[in-house]
């Protein structure tokens, strides 16, 4: 009989917090300037330099270690962990080894079995690394560190995940947790969250883990998907070909869909941890702890709940709303502002699905405001405008938020309510369209539909369907 | 001296530091290193039981900073430090990942 086997994988995730400055300098953490322009004695290690810890960040990762039921290291410390690198400027990176800021947490995930515990074994604060550039015209390579000093947090799981369908459960509730407190947005391909997966396989009834292998650059939940299933089956075809697995961190290639080995736990590296004696120890009250607890915001589970309750929209829709922060922000935002549950929920679920799917973005890169949201939905409210009229509007807003009120002026959108006007062109379309009036009159109920088209465009869309309907009903 | 350092040892604390150590600097280092790890031990030989390991000789806790931006862009200055630039970056030997 054939053997079958059991994947084990445990992950360690890092999340790029959404500070202001660094976590120990008052540099900017802003994306996208100029090289080393957001750098400073600190960041660039420059001996004599002093770290002072951003106050943020101790909140940040606290707050995320309470969602995640972790048990919060009332006396902790940072460590600096010493190898070479040319984006390390200080040949340490300054993390944390000894007593992590938060541990023994748990997170539930849904699968197709049932509701599971995810076991978090640490979290830890730590700093980014600077950016290296490989100069395409000359043998060198050039560095920036505005990253350098960025916030991190790690988080590492314990090894309780069992297929890649757990794994991306696992990742979207911490993405999902995170986004909602404000403490991160998340976005793999930009890097401001990633994923290193440790792999191994076993015969299934087994008791010992076999040997593991860690793969890195993964910045898509499909390449982790991907990368999953291709490390599994490399390990089954090494152990049925009677070959061992050798622990290495293996680097997994997207575009061809293998990965393949860095290093290997010979040459692994000897970190020599050490307390940072830069930094001194954090010690958390609990009235610091407190706070922060107050100040959790309501999660995705209790929002889906209350959804429901007041609400009078479909479970599908509330699904995928709360499934980003952004859409609930937007859509609560709207609400509030006057706009009907319903009508905010479709414009996210129709149009903006479509749009977002159309231009290949994510939600978190809606653009539009609720505010705008909400004003183009009274448009349609007050019968202002008609609905493609609406659906262009929103088109703009989509792309350029714009204020659907001013738009509809300036574009001169908005629908004649001037029964008399409307009347006269119908009166016309009935003159120019002898064939369908007499189509209509023999009974074939369709040939409306032309005279309202005819009419629209007449109109140059900016009539009332159900008026221009009734209109030609009374006049044939 | 009662600890005795091997050449692997000298030879991995070598590399870890990146140092390239002559025969001559490498047999002193071995010497140093003996001596400070002797006097390492005499510290274990107190009864150290129940004493928190201390990093920190003062009693200071809680040092922060509030998030808020104070460095503007001083990229002229810190690329002074650079042995080397182009394009606003440091230039280091070409490095793979």
């Amino acid at each position: 009989m054939e053997k079958q086997y059991e994947t084990v994988i445990g992950l360690e995730v890092h999340v790029e917090l959404a500070t202001k400055t660094k976590i120990f300098c008052g540099c900017s953490t802003a994306f996208g300037g100029a090289p080393n322009t957001h750098t400073c004695p600190v960041c660039t290690g420059m001996p004599g330099s002093l770290p002072v810890l951003n106050k943020q960040v101790l909140e940040y990762a606290v707050a995320v270690g309470l969602a995640t039921n972790c048990d919060i290291t009332k006396y902790c410390k940072f460590d600096r962990k010493n190898y070479f690198y040319p984006d390390n400027p200080q040949n340490y990176q300054i993390s944390q080894l000894y007593l992590p800021v938060c541990r023994n947490g748990k997170v539930e995930i849904e699968t197709e079995a049932g509701k599971k515990f995810i076991g978090i074994h640490e979290i830890h604060m730590e700093e980014d690394a600077g950016k290296l550039v490989h100069d395409e015209w000359e043998d060198c390579s050039l560095v920036d560190f505005n990253r350098s000093g960025v916030p991190l947090i790690e988080i590492v799981s314990e090894p309780d995940m069992r297929s890649a369908k757990e794994v991306i459960a696992y990742l979207e509730k911490l993405r999902m947790t995170i986004q909602y407190l404000g403490a991160s947005d998340c976005k793999m391909q930009e890097g401001s969250m990633r994923a290193d997966v440790n792999l191994s396989v076993r015969e299934v009834g087994a008791k010992e883990f076999g040997t593991r292998t860690e793969m890195k650059n993964l910045n898509s939940f499909k390449a982790i998907a991907r990368a999953i299933e291709g490390e599994r089956e490399r390990q089954i075809d090494l152990l049925e070909s009677g070959e061992k697995v050798i622990q290495e961190t293996r680097r997994w290639d997207d575009n061809k869909g293998e990965s393949y080995a860095m290093r290997s736990k010979e040459d692994a590296q000897d970190y020599r941890y050490f307390p940072d004696p830069d930094l001194v120890p954090i010690v958390l009250s609990d009235e610091f702890l407190d706070e922060i607890r107050a100040k959790q915001p309501e999660f995705r589970e209790e929002k889906m709940v209350r959804y429901k309750e007041e609400f009078d929209i479909p479970d599908y829709d509330i699904e995928i709303i709360t499934g980003t922060k952004h859409m609930t922000d937007i859509f609560e935002a709207a609400v509030a502002l006057g706009a009907q549950p319903k009508k905010v929920s479709n414009w996210l679920m129709g149009e903006t699905l479509r749009l977002l799917k159309e231009n290949d973005m994510e939600p978190e890169d809606i653009r539009f405001s609720p505010e705008n949201l909400a004003k183009l939905i009274a448009l349609t409210d007050s019968k202002s405008i008609n609905g493609s009229v609406a659906k262009e509007v929103f088109e703009e807003m989509f792309k350029n938020d714009v204020d659907p009120e001013k738009y509809v002026e300036e574009k001169g959108l908005k629908t004649v309510n001037d029964e008399g006007a409307l009347r006269r062109t119908v009166e016309d379309v009935i003159a120019n369209n002898p064939q369908s009036v007499e189509d209509y009159r023999n009974g074939k109920e369709k040939a409306i539909g032309f005279l309202v088209g005819q009419t629209m465009k007449a109109m140059k869309g900016k009539a009332d369907p159900g008026m221009v309907n009734r209109i030609l009903k009374e006049l044939l | 001296m009662a600890n005795i350092i091997t050449d692997e040892t000298i030879e991995y604390v070598g590399i870890l530091a990146k140092l390239e150590l002559s025969e001559e600097e490498k047999e002193q280092a071995k010497k140093d290193m003996g001596s400070m790890l002797d006097y390492i031990d005499k510290l274990g030989e107190l009864d150290t039981a129940g004493v928190e390991p201390m990093s920190h000789v003062f009693p200071v806790n809680n040092v922060f900073r509030e998030d808020v931006v104070t460095n503007g862009d001083d990229r002229e200055n810190i690329l002074k430090n650079a042995p080397e630039e182009k394009d606003g970056m440091f230039v280091v030997p070409r490095t793979f990942d």
